[in-house]
């Protein structure tokens, strides 16, 4: 049992795919309630017209992320009542036409790629004017989607280098004429982040505050059990 | 309480029944902690069942309605997320103790006469998992069940003539599809647990009809005091109750922690990929099974032609079938067996795990070699068992059971 | 078998590891007896509704669902509300004694305002839905023109919900919460101050 535990931990570097482009830690803090609902809002007037995060309920969020009734209808733009999914405000063929694909749904986008992926795509869109939208995301070179964070973060240029006869991206520059500051920004995106990692395992707190007891209750029932052993087996040894 | 039980004993054999099995089975006194892992079996398969069942209770069979379905569970239905990660982390762990349960009896040689059926039951019971679990993972319909269902499926289709017509015939359509969801739904759901519960009480009656075997592999039923109660024998019921019971509380205490603290096993439980709905247009980076069927996936990547990795693959199982006429040895725990098969068995064990690690590994030259030797080792291990187990120097099997 | 087995404390160690291993199981249901709670999708389809009955004609039913249910809104005529009482002996519960409304239904009419009667349209038999009869009622209730008939074992209610006598169906239909917002709305599934 115990070989078998470490040669299961001793794997799990391992699974993670190897990127191209570095990942920049998102540090998020699971319990930071602030932060998620802080995410959420700037999820809500910059994503959410075309993302769709539809497993979840805007009841549910605004209950885990101690959101007023008040302060939760602001963030609802659909015409949705409070118990309904939260779909975007776009149809998919809209979306099709527009993006030339449909933006997907970002329920469990950080369960899938991971927090730091959405933190580092986030900060890594850079001028292209080759592109429909005028960007392009170190990432996910080629992504259909405009860079929606454009005024606040202002945008990047790349500085371009020969290799194998490809011009590649060497490295961006820092943004220019955002209302942002990069601080700011990198906060703003830490937030979206932090939510987004709140919306793909909802029950993560509750879990493991139920976790603790239950392994407190094993813990003692092995005890007695132990006890209870030792106790019968008298007669044996 | 005493008519009632008499009444019944009178039409059903219930106290003789408990006697037999429970009350008054003799079971060796020197069991050590690898005589743990049946019971465990059990207990796994008992939190598959009842967690199965309600599972089924919110789950949609349908190519639009099951990935949703999932995510409503876990987020809309009161502890739907608890049933869930339950089934999902009890499906590895059945797995590791399945293993455990196998590799105890290859130590002990538990697989030797006269207990070669109820081996060969514990092999069926193996299969019929391996099936439950490769059907089970095609549910959720995220893009690792759906790419990982591909793979599998396509893998008949090496088999010559009626290989294309067969993978054809079991997806129910051209691609993976809602045909194929439902035909593994059912078989998931139903067919497959009933076969498997029917081998577990055959592997069970097999046991108690030849007893069981223990660390030091003698038969305890030589030596019999004058009621006929074998001397090294104890009633399982109180002394290996009490004694499970502890192993069950550890356990549950590694299984409640990955199901409360790592639901998603570090992405060996529940992988990454799947949290994204199956799109037949889009394969995900890097495809490789859950960790249990790594070890034989290894060998099939290992050998570069099709039709050879899925008879490699076929063989590795195969072998352990017949493994009880390919260890011609007389003494059966690895206590009195030669070095060489001590040898034998350690990187026999190495190497499995070797390919399990491998197997969740992309491929590169290098890993592509080091799976082929490991596979060598795997399938060396039967060869020379075969080759060395007529002769091998033993020593002396004491004639009681001892304690280590 | 061994004599310096203590069996007193065998015993209470025993019955002490039944005990805690026993509520750990019955928690271990709860999770199990819980996940059958109508989830929080069934939940969202359980809100209030809001119905616009404006366009109502006298004598005229309208179905709404809520919670899955059908509930019916009627409009009654003044000359229905006015035969109300005259059939009073025939019935089960005239006096509406039987917890079966809000208490701001428990009137002569069975509702807030008169005219318009609303009701859970499932039969307190066995929950098949009635049939409205406005005009031939009196096939089953001698001098009772209109009314609700259960087709399924023959259950009649009046046009305030009310049961008659010698029918299987033991309890008045069930009237839900509701109120007014002006005029021409009204809300099903709650009632004025928690709205």
């Amino acid at each position: 049992m115990r070989r078998l535990l470490t040669l299961l931990l001793c794997c799990i570097p391992l699974c993670g795919i190897a990127a191209d482009v570095e990942l920049q830690q998102a540090d998020i803090a699971p319990d930071d309630i602030a932060a998620q609902q802080r995410g959420f809002k700037a999820f809500q007037m910059h994503c959410a017209s075309c993302h769709s995060t539809h497993f979840q309920r805007y009841q549910r969020v605004a209950d885990d992320l101690a959101l007023s009734e008040a302060e939760l209808e602001q963030y609802m733009f659909t015409g949705a009542k409070v118990n309904d999914l939260i779909e975007s405000a776009m149809s998919e063929e809209e979306a099709a036409r527009w993006f030339g694909m449909a933006p997907p749904d970002l329920t469990l986008v950080s369960r899938v790629r991971g927090d730091d992926w959405v933190y580092t795509f986030l900060m890594s869109f850079y001028q292209d004017d080759k592109r429909r939208f005028g960007v392009n995301n170190l990432l996910l070179p080629y992504t259909a989607m405009p860079h929606v964070l454009q005024h606040e973060q202002g945008l990047a240029t790349a500085n371009y280098v020969e290799k194998n006869g490809k011009t590649v991206v060497a490295s961006l520059n820092p943004p220019q004429h955002g209302s942002m500051t990069e601080a700011e920004y990198a906060a703003m995106v830490k937030d979206i982040t932090a939510y987004l990692s709140y919306a793909a395992d909802p029950v993560q707190a509750k879990r493991e505050a139920i976790g603790w007891w239950v392994m407190g209750y094993l813990a003692l029932f092995f005890l007695l059990a132990w006890w209870l052993k030792k106790e019968y087996w008298k007669d044996v040894h | 309480m005493k008519g009632l039980v008499r009444w019944l004993d009178d039409r059903i054999p219930m106290t003789a029944t408990y006697k037999r099995h429970i009350g008054q089975y003799p079971a060796p006194k020197n069991f050590n902690i690898w005589y743990l892992f049946g019971s465990l079996a059990i207990l796994v398969l008992f939190n598959q069942l009842l967690t199965g069942v309600w599972l089924t209770m919110s789950y949609v069979p349908t190519t639009d309605g099951a990935f949703a379905s999932i995510e409503y569970l876990m987020r809309d239905v009161e502890y739907g997320w608890l049933l869930r990660y339950m089934h999902s982390t009890g499906a590895s762990a059945f797995f590791v103790v399945i293993y455990l349960h196998m590799f105890r009896g290859l130590l002990y040689g538990s697989y030797q006469k006269p207990r070669e059926l109820l081996w060969i039951f514990g092999m069926l019971i193996f299969v019929v998992v391996m099936a439950e679990a490769f059907m089970g993972y095609l549910l959720p319909w995220g893009q690792m069940s759906y790419w990982g269902a591909q793979v599998i499926i396509s893998l008949f289709g090496a088999i010559p003539v009626i290989g294309d017509d067969l993978t054809l015939w079991i997806r129910g359509d051209y691609v993976v599809s809602g045909a194929t969801l439902n035909r593994f739904f059912a078989l998931h759901v139903i067919a497959l647990p009933l076969i498997m519960v029917v081998l577990i009480f055959l592997h069970l009656i097999a046991l108690h009809e030849v007893g069981s075997n223990n660390p030091d592999g003698v038969e305890i039923k030589k030596h019999k005091d004058e009621d006929g109660w074998p001397l090294d024998g104890i009633p399982f019921h109180p002394y290996y109750t009490v004694k499970d019971l502890v192993g069950i509380a550890g356990f549950l205490m590694v299984f409640c922690f990955f199901v409360f603290f790592m639901p998603e096993g570090g992405g060996l439980l529940l992988e990454s990929p799947n949290f994204e709905a199956a799109n037949p247009m889009k394969t995900p980076e890097h495809i490789s099974p859950v960790w249990y069927f790594t070890p034989f996936y290894a060998m099939l990547r290992a050998v570069p032609d099709k039709l050879g990795g899925i008879v490699v693959m076929g063989m590795s199982i195969a072998l352990l079938f017949v493994l009880p006429w390919l260890d011609r040895c007389k003494v059966k725990s690895v206590r009195y067996r030669s070095l060489g098969h001590r040898i034998n068995l350690a990187q026999f064990a190495i190497s499995f795990v070797a390919l399990g690690v491998l197997g969740l590994l992309p491929e590169t030259t290098i890993l592509k070699w080091c799976a082929r030797v490991f596979t060598v080792g795997y399938f060396g291990f039967f060869i020379a068992l075969w080759c060395y187990s007529k002769r091998e120097p033993t020593k002396p099997v004491p004639e009681r059971v001892t304690f280590k | 078998m061994s004599s310096s087995a203590d069996l007193g404390r065998r015993r209470i160690l025993a019955i002490t590891t039944i005990a805690v291993g026993g509520a750990g199981i019955a928690t271990a249901t709860l999770p199990f007896i819980k996940s059958w709670n109508p989830s929080v999708k069934a939940q969202a389809a359980a809100v209030p509704v809001e119905v616009n009955i404006s366009k109502l004609d006298e004598g005229q039913l309208i179905k709404v669902m809520w919670r899955g249910k059908p509930i019916w809104v009627v409009k009654r005529s003044a000359a229905t509300l006015a035969v109300l009482g005259a059939h009073d002996d025939k019935l089960r519960d005239p006096q509406s004694e039987e917890p079966q409304q809000p208490k701001y239904a428990k009137n002569p009419w069975r509702s807030i305002r008169p005219e318009i009667f609303v009701a859970v349209g499932i039969c307190t038999h066995l929950g098949c839905s009635p049939t409205y009869q406005p005009d031939n009622f009196s096939d089953h209730v001698d001098g009772v023109t209109s009314g609700f008939f259960c087709p399924c074992h023959g259950s009649g209610f009046d046009m305030a919900g009310r049961v008659f006598q010698g029918v299987p169906a033991p309890l008045n239909l069930v009237v839900p919460p509701h109120h007014y917002l002006d005029d021409g709305r009204l809300v099903i599934g709650t009632e004025r101050e928690s709205s």
